[in-house]
């Protein structure tokens, strides 16, 4: 099985140890993913603010970059779904297909591929999950609340079955967090608004780590957690468990 | 600035959220009810199989529709009705005055219809010398107030019981102050009573249409329009062209979707079926497009027109409940709006697309099952292409994808970043005139090194 890490952009510039987390923890799990370095970005930032024809010469990139791989694991489910929801204005090519199809969230091949259910190790701590819209109603990861009361999903699975880990239970289990990529700029005060919202449910609640499976809520969630000084860990779940996976 | 003059959805929301207690009421408000929404819908096993259901009904009447107006046209005029067809909004303002001066009347009460809002029936009646009176008690405080709707369902849910007070303290001569909701209900009901008894034609939007019978139907919780149907001598139904249902027995479909997903209730209080006029009566039904056709020829915008206007996608919208219907300066706000409205005027409403983080939420509440945030995705594409983003957003777009098709630029500008985050002072690299990330949030910690950097150090990965 050869499989290649995707490392999102802002990931590979800002966020380096969620990387380095991801490529542990698939070791770990008996997986040595390449990371092949040509690789840039998903075009999404572009496609989001209506380029989605200026994205192209960068889809095309992502298809040459991977196209070899069996799967495409990346630490981050919106850009996940970038590349298997909207790589559809390229020609369909085998490769494109391919590539489309075996792009997957680093949880999702972890249990649907691996077929791993539980994750070894502790986190004696309260955990607050951050789930992100792209994977949860983009990618399916988790229940959704417009349809049920149910609050279900493979990460909130994984993260309880962690030794001593308490995971807090929110008012609002999943709104958005109001990060939406260029977004944040371009609607800059809801978006400080929505994210200062998310984080009090998650304080009142009394959250210590707050965690998710996609990194671009988070840098938005942690860029407002450090300007006021709140008290929460931010962190990308994949630094969880492979700290926890001794 | 007046919201009016603030050519955005960004720069009218932060307008709105300048007030941080009113907004978390506003919020919480609109959140409840998306939460007796949900009670409603979780109660109802059968709901996703109503909303696929719903769904069809609609996307066949659509692709149909030619031929189910003219056999709702046939059927009505059969009844006694008198249909007349509208091309636009200025069309169906003078037909409506055309028939209300035939009456020989002058005043009018209208209950709740978002289709005389879109053409702004008020005020070409008013300025025709008729008096129009809203009956809805929401949409009488606005018009008092002389404000447009701030939601679909909830006209005047922008509004606290203060607000309202002071607004029928000054044109209803209640009590300075007054904020109890059972007497400024009862100081409104009399208020309406002497109105209704007066009126001597009423006006009513429609909710469905039913083809095959040429009725139309009337949902309120108020009963405010059947009270004034009932009473005035002629009723004009003002009917949206989407609204049609082939069959009488699609419409318990819809009863069963509008009030669970618009406020959790089972049914409306009224679902009242207008078919024919009693003796020495009239009714008219005013059928209108005003964009309808062009949207309906726009393939990837046309399952819109299946909105029966609940409003769930406002109740759940993060973005509507922080920043008001308001913001959107369009007759029907929140995501639906968000992409109604550039087919009516791409320009004006370029920004309305942009006012969504895409989350999802309404596409998943909406009972027709409208794609609504990927026709907000869709929406971004075609103003791009239109050249109707701002320039600066079209340039640095132009120019990341650039460096994003080449390795050594992304490899190198990444570099650079990091070392400015890392040396230019904090002032700078925060200045909110620049930076609008930075007005609220710090910036990612650069690193000194990039994870490609880390990787090509490690012996066993090169």
């Amino acid at each position: 099985m050869k499989v290649a890490l995707f490392v999102p952009c802002y990931v590979d510039q800002f966020y380096p140890q969620v990387a380095i987390a991801a490529l542990q923890l698939l070791q770990k799990l008996g997986v040595r993913a390449a990371f092949p370095k040509q690789q840039t970005c998903c075009g999404q930032p572009m496609a989001n603010s209506g380029c989605e024809q200026e994205a192209r010469p960068v889809y095309h990139h992502f298809v040459d970059t991977f196209q070899d791989y069996d799967y495409v694991v990346g630490p981050a489910g919106s850009c996940v779904y970038h590349v298997r929801k909207h790589f559809d204005i390229i020609d369909q090519t085998p490769a494109v297909q391919h590539v489309r199809q075996a792009t997957l969230e680093l949880f999702d091949f972890i249990t649907q591929v691996l077929g791993v259910t539980e994750l070894p190790g502790a986190y004696p701590h309260k955990v607050g999950l951050h789930l992100s819209c792209h994977s949860q109603r983009g990618l399916h990861q988790a229940n959704e609340s417009e349809l049920t009361p149910v609050r279900d999903g493979q990460l909130r699975r994984l993260l309880v079955k962690l030794g001593g880990l308490e995971l807090t239970e929110l008012d609002r289990n999943d709104e958005c967090c109001g990060f939406g990529g260029t977004f944040c700029v371009s609607e800059a005060a809801i978006s400080a608004r929505m994210g200062q919202d998310r984080l009090a449910d998650h304080l009142r609640h009394g959250t210590q780590v707050l965690t998710g499976g996609d990194m671009s809520c988070l840098m938005h969630l942690e860029g407002l957690v450090r300007r006021r000084q709140l008290p929460l860990r931010v962190r990308h779940a994949a630094e969880i468990f492979n700290e926890a996976f001794a | 600035m007046s919201p009016a003059n603030t050519p955005t959805h960004a720069g009218r929301s932060e307008l709105f959220l300048l007030d941080a207690e009113r907004t978390t009421w506003h919020d919480e408000t609109l959140w409840f009810v998306r939460q007796k929404r949900d009670k409603a819908v979780y109660a109802t096993p059968e709901f996703q199989a109503l909303r696929q259901l719903a769904s069809d009904i609609k996307d066949h009447t659509l692709s149909r529709l030619a031929e189910y107006l003219e056999q709702f046209e046939a059927a009505a005029l059969a009844n006694g009705v008198r249909v007349h067809w509208a091309a636009d909004a200025a069309e169906h303002n003078r037909l409506v005055l055309d028939i209300v001066r035939a009456a020989g009347a002058s005043r009018v009460v209208k209950s709740k219809s978002m289709l005389t809002e879109e053409c702004h029936l008020n005020p070409h009646l008013l300025a025709n010398g008729v008096e129009v009176i809203d009956s809805d008690l929401g949409e009488r405080i606005i018009q008092l107030r002389d404000e447009a709707p701030s939601h679909v369902v909830l006209p005047a849910i922008h509004l606290k019981k203060e607000d309202v007070g002071e607004t029928f303290w000054q044109h209803l001569g209640t009590e300075k102050g007054l904020t109890d909701p059972q007497q400024l209900t009862e100081a409104a009901r009399q208020h309406l009573r002497e109105k209704f008894l007066a009126a001597e034609v009423a006006i009513s939007g429609v909710n469905f249409a039913i083809a095959e019978t040429g009725s139309v139907v009337v949902c309120t919780n108020e009963g405010n329009a059947d009270l004034a149907i009932g009473l005035a001598r002629v009723h004009i139904a003002c009917l949206g062209m989407e609204k049609l249902l082939p069959r009488l027995s699609d419409l318990a479909v819809f009863t069963r979707l509008l009030t669970r997903s618009a406020t959790g209730q089972p049914i409306t209080t009224f679902t009242s079926h207008f078919t024919k006029p009693l003796p020495g009566r009239e009714m008219h039904v005013v059928i209108v497009d005003n964009g309808r056709s062009k949207q309906l020829g726009r393939p990837d915008f046309r399952a819109s027109l299946k909105c029966i206007r609940c409003g769930a996608c406002m109740n759940t919208c993060p973005v509507y409940r922080r920043s008001g219907g308001h913001s959107y300066d369009f007759t029907i706000p929140g995501p639906i709006g968000a992409i109604l409205s550039p087919n009516i005027d791409m320009r004006k409403h370029a920004s309305l697309p942009f006012a969504s983080t895409l989350c999802g939420s309404c596409t998943d509440v909406c009972p027709v099952k409208i794609d609504i945030h990927a026709q907000l995705y869709k929406w971004r594409q075609v103003l791009a292409a239109e050249g109707m983003l701002p320039a600066s957003k079209q340039w640095s777009m132009k120019l990341l994808s650039r460096v994003l098709a080449r390795p050594a630029l992304f490899k190198a500008g990444g570099a650079v970043a990091r070392l400015g985050l890392r040396f230019v002072p904090h002032g700078l690299t925060h200045a909110p005139g620049y930076n609008p990330w930075a007005i609220a949030r710090e910036l990612p910690a650069a690193p000194k090194q990039s994870f490609r950097a880390w990787y090509a150090q490690q012996p066993d990965h090169v």
